[in-house]
């Protein structure tokens, strides 16, 4: 459909059937000295010199494809795009398209969604997921959102491990601020928090939800079939909150039972971008799915007998259950679902696990190397995939910044949300990293050590 | 528009059947709402309704209602048939689309059959 500006002639036409004499008639209601002010704008530029100016204020950045070796991690990792992803995502069909309400003409829109869904639940190990999130943060506050709808208000309590990302617990808050409910587990003793037996004793009948991470934000890995059992044996629903690479290799969170899985999507195929657009996933058991937030595409045949794809379940959502819905989210994050789909579309099952495998292999490699470092430790003993915390001689700052000197994006300051891991640097390697950069990493941390 | 004459009716379109004691949603209400994919019952054995107070959420293919409870009364039974075929609200919304049974009713403040047609005609105008 091509865009073609109204001619003046329309123009008039249409002003005439209103009654409008003219177009700045339209603006009477806006008093006089408002209606078009003076605006201290420069002057305005060519598009050759803006494009200059840009150019410049963009030389500013340090980027990690080129200017830098990152380690940092800590909810957003450096992963490898395929060249196809872009190229998929850059048509006008998609970058341009908008919500699929109309499916006679969205049929593209729906079934690449409606693929991303599929490969979310497989990823995940669950029965079914909504077309997206806009973050992990948002994805996880939606887990909340839909057991308190689940149980209609008769349970009031969640249980929130501590070593769940400290910025989706701070948004948990803002979401459930005046929703007068009690939020547990945040405060346990670190030395308790490699033990998610420890959230054991929080959950009771008044629980609602428990919500750990998987890898936790330390990088650690924990299987919770024995806390899931625990939980629904005093029918609370749990939520983990997983990475998705790490996934493609380990046990999923649907073989340990979870009710719910959400997390950030951004490592499938999503670039860093100083922190978005990102992408949060959400998936469910089918007898949930009333109660789940966010869009939906199912499969279905047209009057010919055709598959097609269409929004389904649309009553759920706000928009027309209003005051009653489970949350205010009816939309999702379509271009960036569709770069996650085609990322695993491409990598595949076998692919997925090799990015997974080589993020475990070159991370345990590194954690050998760095722990043999005279003033450095490997700071937790539990198995981990593709981040673990060391503690270090000096501030974490300091460190950090030595190692941006020498072209290094350190690791995330654990000590700015943990006081009690005050001087321990959270670590993330992924397949981009290669061994001469690991090995670099470890020497200019063995000279800061000295200094 | 089927509208039986043994039973009773509300302006929110809850039929009530004084000899069962069941509740339900009326034929027009159904064809209202359109096909029905999702019934939830939102109270329990042994809770006391009082007129007016919600008794289930559903959910169409094009809308969301709620049904309110026609009279003030104690809920002793729910149709747990309805989590699994929604659509039998549709299909058989005076027989096996039931939603609740009470006991302890009375039927003042309701609708005959005669009123509830009259209440139907006019809002098609």
């Amino acid at each position: 459909m091509t865009y073609i500006p109204h001619s003046l002639k329309e123009r008039d036409a249409m002003l005439d059937t209103i009654g409008v004499k003219s177009l700045e008639d339209l603006f009477r209601d806006v008093p006089k000295k408002y209606r078009f002010p003076t605006l201290h704008l420069s002057p305005a530029l060519t598009e050759m010199e803006a494009a200059t100016e840009l150019a410049e204020l963009s030389l500013g950045n340090d980027n990690i494809r080129t200017d830098l070796v990152s380690f940092l991690g800590a909810g957003a990792y450096n992963h490898y795009i395929p060249a196809a992803v872009d190229a998929i995502l850059r048509r006008g069909e998609y970058s341009t398209a908008y919500t699929p309400y109309q499916p006679e003409i969205s049929q593209g829109t729906l079934q690449a969604i409606f693929e991303y869904q599929s490969l979310i639940a497989a990823l995940t190990g669950m029965e079914v997921s909504n077309a997206s999130h806009y973050d992990g943060a948002t994805a996880v506050a939606e887990a909340v959102n839909m057991a308190y709808a689940q149980f209609r208000g008769k349970r009031m309590k969640i249980v929130l491990s501590p070593a769940v990302n400290p910025q989706y617990r701070a948004v948990l808050h803002t979401y459930t601020q005046d929703m007068s409910l009690t939020i547990e587990g945040e405060n346990l003793p670190i030395s308790q928090i490699p033990d998610p037996r420890s959230l054991i004793n929080l959950i009771d009948a008044y629980t609602a939800l428990v919500i750990v991470q998987y890898p936790d934000f330390f990088g650690r890995l924990y299987d919770f079939t024995a806390l899931i059992e625990a939980a629904h044996a005093q029918g609370a629903l749990v939520c983990v909150v997983a990475n998705p690479i790490a996934l493609g290799l380990l046990k999923t969170p649907g073989e340990m039972g979870a009710d719910i899985v959400a997390g950030e999507g951004q490592p499938l195929g999503i670039p860093l971008s100083f922190g978005g657009p990102y992408l949060g996933f959400f998936a469910t058991r089918k007898q949930y799915i009333h109660k789940m937030a966010g869009r939906l595409v199912g499969e279905t045949v047209d009057t010919r007998g055709q598959r097609a794809y269409v929004l389904t379940l649309t009553a759920r959502e706000q928009h027309i259950k209003r005051e009653r819905a489970t949350s205010n989210i009816c939309t999702n994050q379509g271009l960036m679902a569709l770069a996650a789909a085609v990322y695993l579309s491409l990598l595949g099952r076998r692919g997925l696990r090799q990015v997974a495998d080589l993020c475990y292999q070159k991370a345990h490699y590194a954690a050998e190397k760095i722990a043999r470092i005279p003033g450095y430790s490997v700071s937790f003993d539990a198995p981990f995939f593709h981040e673990f915390s060391i503690g270090c001689p000096k501030p974490v700052a300091e460190i950090n910044a030595a190692l941006l000197e020498h072209g290094f994006l350190g690791g995330y300051d654990l000590g700015q949300d943990y006081p009690a891991l005050n001087g321990q640097m959270l670590l993330a390697v992924t397949e981009m990293n290669t061994k001469d950069e690991i090995d670099a990493l470890a020497v200019v941390l063995a000279e800061v050590a000295h200094d | 528009m089927n509208i039986p004459a043994n039973l009773k009716f509300t302006k929110t379109d809850e039929w009530f059947d004084p000899a069962t004691g069941k509740v339900g949603l009326t034929d027009y209400a159904q064809s209202q709402l359109s096909d029905i994919i999702f019934v939830e019952v939102v109270v329990a054995v042994g809770d006391a309704l009082q007129t007016g107070k919600p008794i289930a959420s559903v959910e169409s293919v094009k809308a969301a209602a709620e049904s309110y409870a026609p009279v003030t009364a104690k809920v002793a039974a729910i149709n747990e048939e309805l989590a699994n075929n929604p659509e039998v609200l549709n299909s058989d919304p005076y027989g096996q689309g039931w939603m609740v049974k009470v006991e302890g009713a009375d039927v003042a403040g309701l609708l005959d059959s005669t009123a509830y047609t009259k209440y139907c005609e006019e809002r098609a105008q």
